[in-house]
């Protein structure tokens, strides 16, 4: 805002004293010259935007272990044959256990972690789902203290292994998680224990442990994540008043919650469904809550030993329908041309890809994208995050059917091999992680993309925003002296104001129809998604009419002399949502980055329509045309009904209202920025540019 | 050569203890040795050597020392400690196993690293100048950075809480010494026969540190003679404990493993240090085997109790001794040469198993909360089973209590709210002055000194669990503040608990014996236990990327005094004015140039067209400009000074 004034201050200065001999300084002349070409500038830098954002495949570096304490695969795995026979021996007497029913899966586990020399417990946890609470939106985990009428009827117990390491001070400690079904659980899950016991039984008993190892197997009957998270808050904020949880069931829970120091890393491990590959596969999932991301070196380690060394197939989540997008594959194809072509003029430049790795980079960058833009955990690893845990989620699928006894002995071998090399190269460790990168993008699990370079696409995407805002607002105070003939000097910079009330009302308006959900959820007697979907849009498009019908100045549909400059209004806009956009940025880059993908055209382009209609003239038309195509896409509701279709779930009619409402729901039960962001930036905004829209100008 | 050596060095070490003896001092300076031995219930032995170290109190003029160490005695005169103890300790103690309440544990369990407290026989003022150069000195005699300790943000002076009641205490611990041979060398070059005879020769290094837990601690003391004239005598204590695991072949899990000496420490004991006085071996073996009949008459029976169908002992103890719970073989070593080495050896033939005697509250610490703002430390106690049977309850208004002393040190970057202290018994919280018996706080202050809090608990003897917490908030350190590998995080040394109603002591009710480890076991200590070392993240900086912030900085201040010159040099009104007298005299372009090349051609300055304004201006500008300069030179020396000053 400071340039913008100072700029339009050292124009007023060239104009008014008319003495062309007076050169501005050579940044202001820049300035100038940009605001005053904007329309141009700021077409060229969206473009180059868009541009950077596909080219970032083509940027991805291949990743490498910037920690030199890991030296992961150095050592000689330990793991015999006794270790993996006492993995296969504990599947074997789960399944028993289905046959014949008799005591308690928990229990079986705990005895063979104490048979092994750890010391074991059992956690009782209240299965209570996230609540929403507009005052604790960022808060921290808070302990469960807040819960006092606790019911017997239906809890969770987590089974924990402490093995101390022989010679450590047990300052630190290293968790393994495997979620596990303990009422109904499936062959594949039970895989997951075998591997963990075997890595277990060896871990007990070798001498190079410097921090401690706790074995977790947590109840997954009430889902992944929140036995973890129930785990997690006992260990870091226990309670310690009277709980009513520990008096119920059979299982004697009383002894003590042990802990091993502060948690260095997390690894969570899951075994699920069959490999399509011939290779097992093995799948990283990293991301957790807010886009934020475990430390690079963390998934270089596990990728470096599941490939070199294990022989798995590794791979990270990927949008399967971009795969096979037809205009993603001639992006790629012109791309490996330009690349064959420089090369021809200089083999040093050979950044082209071949457009199958491109097709591929992007489908991952997308995934990448939008899974860090959603702001939900992708696992159970999230939880361990709000603790600045470095943690991530392992999913290994066999090639083999579960009940193949042959195949299983290998299977354990080499699953417990790599975690085996993961936690000794984690165990060398003598600081946290904080060597590699914490900002990143993954293209592959070998590739990756640095904050530096992901940046640029958005720096140019808004680029365009703050020089289309003051050329805006040069341009609406000339109109506006020429219409209010009263050129007075002093009047002139507070041009703006009424444009900012009813920007700032529109913004207030979306803060309370962001916390309007709380209270609806408040209303008593049981609602269907839908239903409330439609309660939420009739109460806020009555706020709408209503913040309309009090404040005057606000209405698209209000007198032509009451309203306030469109061109003003466009330009406290824009100025408005490049600021949004600067802070979201911040907190959650993929939201940022999406945001500005749809917000920075729909700003750019929104203009009022009447005066095009009026002109008939066909470039006006179609500028007409597609700021109201952009409207409709930038719509929430709408947007999420086009991604939804994106991902190949068709969506339609009022059944969209409760999908969508779901959708926020998981939002704000994860306490996502991205819910704060649709709310309190995107939103107001949108409902500007419909104002301008169809301001009667 | 080397057994020539080997025998002669004996011998003259005789000689030399020969000649002390015909010099004849009234109270000779005694050595004596010992190995205490103990299977443990989780399968592991403990091996305790025990060396003590006696002078009697003498002149301390020309004081002349045949068997204590020189280096020892020279450190008490001249820093006049009274009482001193320095541990070494690497791995975790492990109470609930090892046991909590005998003399072994309660003297021997020592916290993670170095350990160092003292008592000062100076003037008040003089005792942290004592400290501070003990520190080094010893830092220097034990190869370790006991010098970090001189800083006075690392050690505290309990006054009550730790057990000693002196205001001349000083208590320091640094929880990331790493412990190994380097430390054990200088340890045993006290030792009039270091470890090349004797008992200290099973030090074998590697077999040593392979163990669970190992801890080196020297103990001394000074015994006043009450004699005027008479220097104080001193008593210095040293002592290894291991804890080591019997290599075992058998499968069976429930099996207590067989071992010998040899087994255990590679090596075996080819006589004792000829200048001990005593050196004996002991074997404890606690639990089950107590309450068997009480007297030992007959052959039989004594045969019986080392030869039984539970175990077996590959060497006749020299005498059986017996406590409430345990059995006590004492070997004597002397009798051992090159060709007949004492190799003890322990065969279980059936599984057994009992359970050692704990304290009677189990303590465990951690940290609660996240994020690099905040958190809390709290303090866990647990009673344990064996609390009901233990002794040392003391009935008040009819209310039976437990004593606990919690002695705790925060450094300064934890600073902790002392008013947050919350009390919570059997998972109901308690108002202080309910439990509270006694408290001690002393506040940190940033980067001078750390924080101490000494409590007294009294709870109820019923007492389940009791939990102490408390909230800090973590401070921010000066970039040159942080230690190598700051990423790790910092330590809080670990709190000490002691029972002060308790007290561990094992009677073997045997007068004849002058052991110095058995009557040190007789002497009443305090039941005491350490808690887990904890580590605090806290908010570092990026050392990785110096040149970036070197960068950073160099802009900010090109940025900042480019623009500060700017605003306070440049005058915008002159400078329109000039450009456009400039302006005005374009026209006169060519002449001006011709002028100049005049100028040139005669070798003389160009004329200025109007003579006396603008010199007088020009004086005047520049007198402003010096002063300008000036006021932004002092500014930024106030700014380097205030900087600095902090």
């Amino acid at each position: 805002m400071a340039s913008e004034k100072r700029d339009k201050e050292e124009e007023e200065v060239k104009t008014d004293d008319g003495s062309p001999k007076i050169k501005p300084r050579p940044i202001v002349q820049l300035g100038i010259f940009l605001v005053a070409h904007s329309p141009v500038f700021s077409v060229v830098f969206s473009a180059a935007g868009v541009l950077a954002l596909l080219i970032l495949p083509l940027l991805a570096k291949n990743t490498y272990i910037s920690e030199n304490a890991l030296m992961p695969g150095s050592a000689r795995s330990m793991l015999s044959n006794r270790d993996v026979s006492d993995g296969s021996k504990l599947v074997k007497d789960i399944k028993n256990y289905w046959l014949n029913h008799e005591g308690q899966v928990q229990k079986l586990i705990g005895k063979y972690m104490s048979d092994m020399g750890a010391e074991v417990y059992y956690q009782k946890f209240h299965p209570e789902g996230n609540q929403f609470h507009p005052l604790h939106f960022f808060s921290g985990p808070d302990s469960y203290t807040l819960l006092d009428n606790v019911s017997c009827a239906s809890y969770g117990v987590n089974v924990a292994g402490i093995i101390r390491a022989p010679r450590g001070d047990g300052k630190e400690s290293i968790v393994l998680v495997t979620p596990y079904d303990f009422i109904n659980g499936g062959d594949y899950e039970a895989l997951s224990l075998g591997i963990t016991s075997t890595l277990f039984s060896l871990l007990a008993r070798v001498t190079w442990l410097s921090k401690d190892i706790i074995w977790l197997v947590t109840d997954s009957r009430y889902g992944d994540y929140r036995p973890v998270a129930a785990w997690l808050t006992e260990y870091h904020s226990p309670s310690f008043k009277v709980s009513d949880l520990l008096k119920c069931g059979e299982l004697n829970t009383a002894d003590t919650f042990r802990r091993a120091g502060t948690v260095a890393a997390a690894l969570v491990l899951k075994v699920d469904g069959r490999s399509e590959r011939f290779e097992d596969t093995l799948s990283i999932y990293a991301e957790a809550s807010n886009g934020q991301m475990p430390n690079l070196d963390l998934i270089n380690v596990v990728n470096y030993l599941a490939v070199h060394r294990q022989g798995f197939y590794v791979k990270v989540e990927k949008v399967v329908s971009l795969l096979s997008s037809s205009w993603l594959k001639i992006i790629g194809e012109i791309f490996e041309a330009v690349g064959k072509l420089a090369r021809t003029l200089n083999p040093d430049w050979n950044f082209g890809i071949p457009a199958a790795d491109y097709l591929e980079g992007s489908a991952t960058l997308a995934s990448s994208l939008y899974s860090q833009a959603l702001g939900i955990p992708t696992g159970p690893h999230g939880a361990f995050r709000d603790y600045q845990v470095d943690a991530i989620t392992l999913k290994i699928s066999p090639r083999f059917p579960p009940d193949s006894k042959t195949r299983q002995h290998d299977f354990f071998l080499r699953g417990a091999r790599l975690l085996e090399g993961t936690i000794r190269s984690v165990n060398n460790l003598l600081e946290k992680f904080h060597q590699s990168f914490f900002l990143y993008l993954l293209t592959s699990p070998s590739k990756f993309i640095s904050v530096g370079v992901y940046m640029i696409a958005f720096a140019l995407l808004v680029a365009p925003l703050p020089m289309v805002a003051a050329s805006l607002y040069i341009e609406g105070c000339k109109a506006l002296t020429k219409s209010t003939d009263n050129p007075t000097e002093n009047l002139k910079s507070w041009k703006w104001l009424d444009a900012a009330k009813q920007v700032f009302a529109l913004h207030l308006l979306g803060f309370i129809v962001t916390l309007l959900p709380y209270f609806i959820c408040q209303v008593p007697g049981q609602h269907s998604p839908r239903n409330r979907s439609i309660m939420w849009g009739t109460t806020s498009s009555s706020l709408l009419l209503i913040t309309f019908a009090i404040i005057p100045g606000c209405s698209p549909f209000s007198s032509r002399h009451h309203g306030t400059n469109w061109a003003v209004l466009k330009s406290v806009t824009i100025s408005a949502a490049f600021i949004g956009l600067c802070l979201m940025s911040i907190i959650n880059f993929a939201t940022a980055e999406i945001g500005a993908l749809l917000l920075v055209p729909t700003c750019l382009m929104a203009q009022p329509i009447k005066p095009a209609l009026r002109s008939r003239r066909i470039k006006s038309l179609l500028g007409a045309f597609c700021s109201m195509v952009l409207l409709t896409i930038g719509f929430p509701v709408m947007f999420f009904a086009i991604s939804k279709g994106l991902f190949g779930e068709a969506v339609v009619g009022l059944s969209l209202g409760g999908e969508f409402w779901t959708w926020l729901e998981s939002l704000w039960a994860w306490k996502s920025a991205t819910y704060l962001y649709i709310g309190m930036v995107h939103l107001p905004c949108w409902l500007l540019c419909l104002c301008i829209l169809f301001h009667p100008s | 050569m080397a057994s020539l050596i080997r025998s002669w060095i004996p011998l003259l070490i005789l000689q030399s203890f020969l000649v002390a003896i015909a010099f004849g001092s009234k109270e000779a300076e005694e050595f004596s040795e010992a190995l205490l031995l103990k299977p443990l219930p989780d399968r592991k032995v403990l091996a305790h050597f025990h060396f003590e170290n006696r002078a009697p109190p003498s002149n301390s003029h020309g004081r002349h020392h045949h068997l204590f160490p020189k280096a020892i005695s020279q450190l008490v005169q001249k820093f006049r400690v009274k009482e001193m103890e320095l541990s070494f300790t690497q791995g975790r103690w492990n109470h609930e196993h090892w046991g909590g309440f005998d003399p072994l544990s309660s003297m021997n369990a020592k916290p993670v690293g170095v350990e160092l407290w003292a008592v000062f026989d100076v003037p008040q003022s003089q005792v942290d100048t004592s400290w501070k150069n003990l520190t080094h000195a010893l830092s220097g005699l034990f190869c370790a950075s006991i010098n970090f300790l001189e800083s006075s943000t690392s050690y505290a002076a309990p006054t009550w809480g730790f057990g000693t009641n002196s205001d001349k205490l000083r208590y320091g611990s640094l929880p990331r010494e790493a412990v190994c041979t380097e430390n054990l060398t200088p340890w045993l070059k006290l030792l009039p026969c270091r470890d090349k005879d004797g008992i200290s020769a099973l030090m074998n290094r590697p077999s040593v540190y392979r163990g669970f837990y190992h801890s080196q601690r020297l103990h001394l003391s000074t015994v006043e003679s009450g004699q005027e004239g008479l220097g104080s005598g001193i008593v210095l204590e040293q002592t290894l404990t291991v804890v080591l695991q019997p290599e075992t072949t058998s499968v069976e899990t429930n099996m207590q493993p067989s071992w010998s000496l040899s087994s255990l420490f590679g090596r075996k004991v080819v006589g004792s240090c000829v200048l001990a006085k005593s050196s004996n071996v002991y074997l404890q073996l606690e639990g089950r085997l107590g309450h068997e009949s009480k007297n030992v008459d007959t052959e039989i029976e004594a045969h019986k109790l080392w030869k039984n169908a539970d175990f077996d002992l590959s060497l006749k103890p020299d005498r059986v001794l017996r406590e409430s719970s345990s059995l006590l073989f004492i070997f004597d070593i002397d009798k051992s040469s090159d060709s007949e080495p004492f190799d003890l050896g322990l065969t279980w033939k059936l599984p057994s198993k009992w359970s050692c005697q704990q304290a009677p509250l189990q303590a465990t610490r951690f940290l609660m909360g996240s994020g690099n703002e905040r958190g809390a430390i709290a303090i866990l106690l647990k009673a344990t089973e064996s609390q009901e049977k233990l002794p040392g309850r003391v009935v008040t208004d009819g209310r039976c209590t437990i004593k606990a002393n919690i002695f705790q040190i925060f450094p300064w970057y934890v600073k902790v709210y002392y008013h947050t202290l919350q009390i919570f018994v059997d998972q109901q919280q308690k108002t202080d002055c309910e439990v509270l018996k006694k408290i001690n706080v002393s506040p940190s202050t940033d980067k001078v000194s750390s924080g101490m809090l000494e409590m007294m608990l009294e709870l109820p003897c019923e007492v389940k669990s009791a939990a102490i917490s408390i909230e800090y908030d973590k401070g921010f350190l000066h970039i040159d503040e942080y230690p190598p590998d700051a990423n790790q995080g910092f330590d809080i040394p670990s709190a000490l608990i002691s029972f002060p109603s308790h007290h561990a002591s094992l009677d073997f009710q045997e007068e004849l014996s002058k052991s110095p480890l058995l009557s040190s076991f007789k002497e009443k200590s305090l039941v005491r236990s350490y808690t887990e070392v904890l580590l605090v993240p806290l908010t570092t900086p990026d050392f990785s990327m110096p040149y970036n912030v070197i960068t950073i900085t160099c802009t900010i201040f090109a940025l900042y005094f480019g623009s500060l010159l700017n605003v306070l040099r440049r005058r915008i009104g002159e400078e329109e004015r000039f450009l456009k007298s400039q302006a005005g005299k374009k026209t006169f372009g060519l002449k001006q140039l011709l002028s100049r090349l005049t100028a040139k051609i005669r070798g003389r300055p160009i004329e200025p067209p109007s003579s006396d304004s603008p010199a007088a201006q020009s004086s005047f500008l520049s007198s402003k400009l010096i002063f300008k300069i000036i006021l932004v030179a002092g500014a930024a020396a106030a700014w380097q000074y205030f900087s600095t000053d902090n």
